[in-house]
């Protein structure tokens, strides 16, 4: 039993970071029908960006500072203004499309300019164990869930109890109506350009001391990223959190008790009959058609 | 295309197929795989551009696909059996696969589709790797030998190029025949606007799964050729990448487009090739020229030439209303 309390805290805190990823995922699908297969790239890249600002004799506190506002400079700004606008009104699948090639430079460009090798990171969370109703717990898993699920609890009461977040959402549901009420719908677009940003930059510091720094860890992490945010939901916050949570619970249990050969089919196996009998997710509701 | 004329364009054709057959004569070895790799490239793109060009299915398991024709030639040709052979049984087996990961299709669309076709592409993956007593495991199935075409051995890049390329020449007018034929105007129909097609009286549920069999057939002939081709196959090429690659082909030559994947081939595996001198920047700097490429032209390259065409089209079209105007008010 101690195992499988193990299991369910490592599987939660893996969770809460693919939750934080999969938020920022549905949350630009939500408001600009981009589906970024780069995010995972884009959790990849900040970890680097704060090694370089340690290579250059940064503390770690100010790495992490500009390791953030640099991610949501180059993975907000520059994402949005110079792919994401030109492409928008062309639809879905060339946006989709173009974020591959920008996956494939992310990772070429921090396998040229920095190392092919995994590096250490540091963490934030101190190492060690603590006692928990009698069971060695790890505290990073610990502090990571809690650094998570409190970076998750202030997006939603940013979206669910602040103007700001009533426009953003309005902006989102119906850009057309928001325009006319009175609502920045652009200035509302860049801003969750931005928090994306801000979360990949987070899970990526939270993450990456746990999996160390690699150019090609992103295809994973965007994996597994992906299947929260269409289990859970694809237009939903929190169907985004609850998948990410489900999906790495499911993972490391999948990892004890399936073979470890196919411990990656699980979750696969689970989207697709999410997607089959339910395609609006756990906890989506359903998109109408258009004809 | 049409606004060059006909003579014109078979005269073209014709020099770019002598082109194809002649100039790579005196290429060395890795010049000779290169191009047959293209060749066989632009067979899996091809299926894929009917899935997803003129059917508009989205598919991520095209990569899959040329796994499993690849493994099924693999297996076959080690164990004896002559390559035509193995490609029959690399085409049924990917079209029955095709065919029911065209199911999904029926319920759910677009990105959902694109993320079943993702699932699959991982799993076919998985099995690939693990299961070893059937594919090698990791360690993969070397020794592929290369067929005897006629009684003809084509053991030497040369003679193997002929048969990728002439493998391509088939794949190409079974292709153009099927587009042509009415299954190719009722894909294009499911494409448009499915409700209207089933109104009409297209059979849309058929044609959505014959698309997507159709299509990943064709990723297992491409699949057959690549093992000969390499004489050596392990999972790792077959993993989700090449679908995302095959993916990005069709959609930078231009999806829909007949000669797309032809294009789109030529540039995800030429291009690498010569941007090879910049050494470690080389990937790098194809994924930038496709994102500008798609930011220019989100309908790929063949939607540049297209778009053109249909401007110059309109100016002629307005020249001769111009004249005829002109004409009508000398006479009154």
């Amino acid at each position: 039993m101690s195992n499988l309390f193990d299991l369910l805290v490592a599987g939660l805190a893996t969770g809460a970071i693919y939750a934080l990823v999969a938020v920022g995922f549905t949350l630009l699908w939500q408001t600009s029908q981009t589906i970024n297969f780069a995010q995972g790239e884009f959790v990849m890249l900040p970890a680097f960006l704060m090694l370089a600002a340690m290579h250059v004799g940064a503390p770690f506190w100010l790495a992490i500072i500009l390791g953030i506002l640099l991610s949501m400079i180059l993975l907000g700004l520059a994402f949005k203004m110079l792919l994401v606008d030109p492409m928008m009104r062309h639809g879905v699948l060339p946006l989709a499309i173009a974020t591959m090639a920008l996956a494939i430079g992310i990772k070429e460009a921090v396998k040229q300019f920095f190392s092919a090798e995994a590096s250490p990171f540091p963490s934030i969370v101190p190492t060690g164990d603590i006692s928990i109703l009698g069971h060695a717990v790890s505290l990073q898993s610990i502090g990571v869930l809690v650094l998570a699920i409190l970076a998750v609890f202030g997006l939603t009461s940013l979206l669910n109890r602040t103007s700001l977040g009533h426009q953003m959402q309005a902006a989102a549901q119906n850009p057309t109506v928001a325009r006319i009420i009175g609502v920045p719908v652009e200035r509302m677009i860049l801003l969750t350009f931005l928090i994306n940003a801000f979360l990949v930059a987070l899970a990526s510091l939270l993450i990456t001391p746990i999996y160390l720094a690699k150019f090609s860890s992103g295809e994973v992490l965007g994996q597994a990223a992906f299947i929260a945010a269409i289990v859970g939901g694809f237009n939903q916050v929190r169907g985004a959190i609850a998948g990410g949570l489900l999906i790495g619970v499911l993972d490391n249990l999948a990892a004890a008790y399936v073979s470890t050969q196919y411990r990656a089919a699980v979750p696969m196996i689970f989207l697709i009959a999410v997607i089959l009998f339910r395609p609006q997710g756990l906890l989506g509701r359903a998109e109408e058609r258009t004809i | 295309m049409s606004g060059f004329a006909k003579p014109l364009k078979i005269a073209l054709g014709l020099i770019v197929i002598a082109g194809l057959i002649i100039v790579p004569m005196n290429f060395n070895r890795y010049g000779l795989f290169i191009l047959s790799q293209w060749a066989v490239m632009s067979i899996a793109a091809m299926g894929l551009n009917l899935t997803l060009g003129y059917a508009g299915q989205v598919s991520l398991a095209q990569g899959a696909f040329v796994g499993i024709g690849a493994y099924a030639a693999a297996i076959m040709t080690t164990h004896g059996w002559p390559l035509p052979v193995a490609i029959v049984v690399a085409i049924v087996l990917s079209f029955a696969v095709g065919w029911v990961l065209g199911y999904p299709a029926l319920r759910v669309q677009h990105h959902y589709l694109a993320f079943v076709t993702l699932a699959f592409s991982t799993l076919a993956f998985l099995v690939f790797r693990n299961e070893s007593w059937l594919t090698g495991g990791i360690y993969g199935i070397s020794n592929i030998p290369r067929p005897h075409i006629f009684g003809i051995a084509t053991n030497k890049p040369l003679p193997f190029y002929y048969v990728c390329l002439g493998s391509l020449a088939i794949v190409s007018l079974a292709v153009w025949w099927l587009i042509r034929s009415p299954w190719g105007r009722a894909f294009m129909a499911l494409r448009e606007n499915p409700l209207r097609a089933q109104s009409l009286g297209v059979d849309t549920r058929r044609y959505t799964l014959m698309a997507f069999a159709i299509g990943s057939a064709l990723g297992g002939v491409a699949g057959a050729l690549y093992a000969p081709l390499t004489q050596y196959i392990d999972p790792v090429p077959f993993n989700l990448s090449l679908s995302l690659d095959l993916l990005m082909m069709v959609i930078v030559g231009g999806a829909g487009f007949y000669f797309g994947p032809f294009l789109g081939a030529m540039i995800a595996v030429l291009l690498p090739e010569w941007l090879r001198f910049t050494e470690g920047y080389y990937l790098m700097l194809y994924a930038v020229a496709v994102m500008l490429l798609l930011i220019w032209s989100p309908t790929g390259i063949l939607g540049i030439l297209d778009r053109y065409l249909a401007e110059r089209r309109t100016k002629a079209a307005s020249a001769l209303r111009a004249v005829a105007k002109s004409r009508l008010e000398t006479v009154q």
